[in-house]
């Protein structure tokens, strides 16, 4: 049987020397996804921005893009967003929050219904008013500062606090660069993007801890090493399993975001960003961390007795 | 670690088996299934897995009770109480009975007189009765009496809580009626938060139909169109619409209501005999019927109106008394519309005003579209993932193959057991848990290559492999465990349906990715007895 494998066995990269160009490379990219968020900002979906979405397929041919568009000044809509996807057949119609609160906003569908006449099926009507898109951004929010105190709490029990702030560390680098991600390619940031970034730190940190355990276990093991070469020797150890299991992971996410439709893409894309900085992150940002912050005493052995 | 007790290894398959026979229900077509439920005892799970409105097209509607429409028409009926106790109590006022939002005011100026209406206005205040605790409960308003004779009466703020309660229980109510008459398939209606009603009807494409029933608040009443001189405070002015909706014409109708949509027992559309016109024919119960009677005899030759939210929808001259309790609406009714009208008359009024706050509505033809999708991912993603376990690992990949398969088995018949909700997201949770789910597996085959590279013999690298690995893998599972369940709890419908499919696939990934796995081993081991480490 025709047997491969991505990632040699005995390697001894050393990964720690590289943190040369890694850390000025992060603290850039960083600096990028901040600087993106904050000129740029986010594209809101009507999800947090409000407002009405409309997915039309047209009944024969391709969707008039240019009429569409129109629907806006015609009806006094303000900008209309009009966006075609697959063969053009299909195009989402987006309408920004109209004045005059939740009632006001019920008429939008009704007015570009009769606009377009019989030459559209309606295949998919989303509208969010004022209030409930307020609502959804305070509990967006809520959620994504909650996962992070529960995974800090997580860490902190579970780990010596120097690998614990590492962890932390890496995870917040990870959140930085989805958010620069999101801002910088513009995709629509909507409640889907708040499960997306959440699941994003719980999969970078799945592999943080794996090289964190590896690590500790290392340090137990070989007392006098210093502190650079256990952790090389870690991530060299655990490398192999890195590179297969985000390799598979990806895989299915690349399966969604091309196969899953155009409703969970931006999802899809988004995770497999986040997939690819959450591994790179745990080997390049938080292991070397350890070595400001020193190794942790080794007194007593934990609850599983290596 | 390779001694597999008979019990343990039987109820891996047990449990394996009945995962299978769990998701069969939802492969079958829906009579198939429901032919062969109703044969079955009713405690089987032989049920489908529920698709999400995403899914399965439909609406999703979220409306809000109007809580300050609730809380004027409980200050008017306020007034109403107090015009009442002043008049049994014969006290004089000057001047009228003021409302305005939570407060009725009123001037009452002799002192001994005031003194009378508070006590009385006081024992009003206070509920009848005592709660389960035994204590009494609070009072409905408060009595203030300011230094220059005026008396103020404030609605609590428990009082108008209660009072938005009980219109969201009514709201609920009439909604569940309303939705009921467009003879759809189990819609879920429920109250969400304090004063919001969640409105859903899989397989709805139209909504308008539905959003029209739902903002109707069919108030209907019937009234007199007062003589001319009349008093401009006892009417309103309300104009009668056409169908474009422009006003045709205006009437000064009596603010006093003859009878009310309250008093109708029956609605049903029909045609008038005469012009053939579609109409609305209603019955009065017994005492709509009797009052309807005595106005209609005192007031013969006059015209009345019959009023729906304020607009009048005719305005018809009093021929003859009406004395049978039954009647007749005509009002150029559409056929729909008259349907729609006697829909709305038997389901009863709304206590307060609705507002839509949310709409997410999908066509059945995309629920199909992203059901294919999903469908397509997964089985792009498990063929992936499959090759490329079979190709690193040998037949210790095939091993993970196989808990691979019973994972998503085991997560469909979860998500059955559970009747949670599949959603769109929900898919791509599966679809990403197919790769996350080798990940234990990759773990351990590592881990035993590591420690086989060490030197050890292949017993005790299998053993040390499953051992080392597993308090990682559940150290890393956790962390992903803990996303998941916050995400059920702050996210809503397709986002919940996410969390639930992450959580159900972590979960089984431990018992089949380290458990199920080790079972595999262990009988290949006992059966081959391999020399070395086959990956």
């Amino acid at each position: 049987m025709l047997r491969f494998r991505l990632a040699p066995d005995n390697v001894k990269l050393g990964f720690m020397q590289l943190r040369s160009v890694t850390y000025p490379l992060s603290a850039l990219l960083s600096i990028l996804s901040v600087v993106a968020f904050l000129t740029l900002g986010l594209n809101y979906g009507i999800d947090f921005a409000g407002g009405t979405l409309m997915e039309l397929r047209a009944k024969t041919g391709q969707a008039d893009l240019v009429s569409l568009r129109a629907l806006g000044d015609k009806l006094q809509l303000g900008e209309v967003e009009v966006q075609a996807f697959g063969e053009n057949q299909d195009v989402t119609v987006r309408v920004r929050l109209q004045p005059g609160g939740d009632a006001a906003q019920q008429e939008i569908v009704q007015k570009i219904r009769v606009a377009v006449g019989d030459n559209y099926e309606f295949r998919r009507v989303e509208v969010v008013g004022p209030r409930v898109s307020g609502e959804l951004v305070q509990s967006g929010t809520l959620g994504v500062v909650l996962s992070i105190l529960a995974v800090l709490t997580y860490l902190w029990f579970r780990y010596e606090w120097q690998l614990a702030v590492a962890a932390v560390i890496a995870t917040m680098h990870d959140l930085l660069l989805t958010m620069g991600f999101f801002a910088i390619t513009r995709l629509e940031f909507n409640i889907t993007s708040i499960a997306a970034i959440l699941t994003i730190v719980g999969l970078s940190l799945n592999e943080t801890v794996v090289i964190l355990d590896r690590i500790r276990e290392m340090l137990r093991k070989y007392k006098r090493m210093p502190m650079p070469e256990i952790i090389d020797t870690s991530i060299n150890a655990v490398l192999s399993r890195t590179i297969m299991t985000s390799t598979t992971t990806l895989m299915a996410l690349a399966a969604l975001a091309f196969f899953g439709g155009h409703v969970i893409q931006s999802f899809s894309l988004a995770m497999m960003f986040g997939m690819v900085i959450g591994a790179y992150s745990s080997i390049f940002i938080c292991s070397p961390i350890l070595i400001y912050l020193g190794a942790p005493s080794q007194g007593e052995p934990d609850k599983n007795g290596n | 670690m390779f001694r597999f007790p008979r019990w343990k290894i039987a109820s891996i398959i047990a449990m394996t088996l009945l995962a299978f026979l769990v998701i069969i229900p939802s492969f079958l077509a829906k009579d198939v299934r429901e032919g062969i439920a109703k044969k079955l005892p009713s405690w089987a799970p032989f049920y489908s897995v529920v698709l999400g409105l995403d899914l399965q097209g439909g609406a999703h509607i979220l409306l809000e009770v109007d809580a300050a429409d609730v809380a004027r028409t409980q200050v008017e009926a306020l007034r109403d109480d107090v015009r009442r106790i002043l008049r049994e109590e014969r006290i004089r006022i000057t001047g009228g009975i003021g409302g305005s939002g939570r407060t009725v005011q009123v001037r009452v100026p002799d002192a001994a007189d005031r003194q009378k209406a508070i006590t009385r206005l006081r024992t009003q205040a206070q509920p009848g009765g005592v709660n389960a605790l035994g204590a009494t409960a609070p009072p409905t308003f408060e009595v203030r009496d300011t230094a220059d004779g005026l008396v103020q009466l404030t609605l609590t703020d428990p009082a108008v809580l209660e009072r938005v309660r009980r219109a969201v229980d009514q709201t609920i109510e009439v909604i569940r009626r309303r939705v009921d008459a467009l003879g759809t398939t189990e819609p879920n209606i429920q109250r969400q938060g304090a004063n919001r009603v969640l409105v859903q009807v899989p397989g709805l494409e139209d909504t308008n139909r539905l959003k029209e029933l739902l903002g109707t608040t069919a108030r209907l009443e019937f009234r007199l169109v007062a003589d001319p001189g009349y008093n401009p405070g006892d009417i309103d002015m309300l104009n009668e619409y056409d169908r474009e909706g422009n006003p045709t014409a205006s009437y000064p109708v009596e603010k006093r209501v003859m009878v009310q949509g309250e008093d109708l027992t029956d609605a049903q559309p029909g045609f008038d005999q005469r012009s053939g016109e579609p109409v609305v024919n209603f019955r009065f119960n017994l005492r709509g019927g009797q009052r309807f009677g005595e106005v209609t005899s005192a007031n013969v030759g006059k015209p009345f109106a019959i009023v729906l939210d304020n607009k009048v929808i005719s305005a018809p001259r009093i021929l003859s008394p009406i004395t049978g309790g039954s009647g007749q609406i005509s009002g150029r009714f559409t056929v729909q519309q008259a349907n729609d009208l006697s829909v709305l008359l038997r389901a009863g009024a709304l206590p307060a005003k609705l507002t839509i706050v949310e709409e997410r509505t999908v066509g059945p033809g995309l629920g199909q579209d992203s059901i294919d999708a999903g469908r397509t991912a997964a089985y792009v993603a498990a063929t992936l993932v499959v090759t490329y376990m079979l190709t690193t690992y040998g037949i210790f990949g095939l091993f993970a193959n196989i808990a691979l398969l019973v994972h998503i088995v085991m997560v469909f018949a979860g998500l059955v057991l559970l009747q949670a909700t599949l959603t769109l997201p929900g898919i791509a949770g599966i679809v990403l848990t197919i790769g996350m789910a080798v990940d234990a597996n990759v773990l351990i085959y590592e881990r035993i290559r590591e420690e086989g590279r060490l030197g050890r013999s292949i017993i005790s690298a299998l053993d040390a492999g499953f051992n080392r690995a597993f308090s990682t893998i559940v150290d890393s599972q956790s962390t992903t465990m803990v996303v998941a369940i916050i995400l059920y709890f702050l996210g809503s419908g397709p986002v919940r349906g996410f969390a639930v499919s992450l959580a159900l696939g972590i979960v089984t990934t431990i018992v089949t990715a380290v458990t199920m796995t080790r079972l595999m081993i262990a009988l290949w081991y006992r059966w081959s007895r391999p020399t070395r480490i086959p990956i």
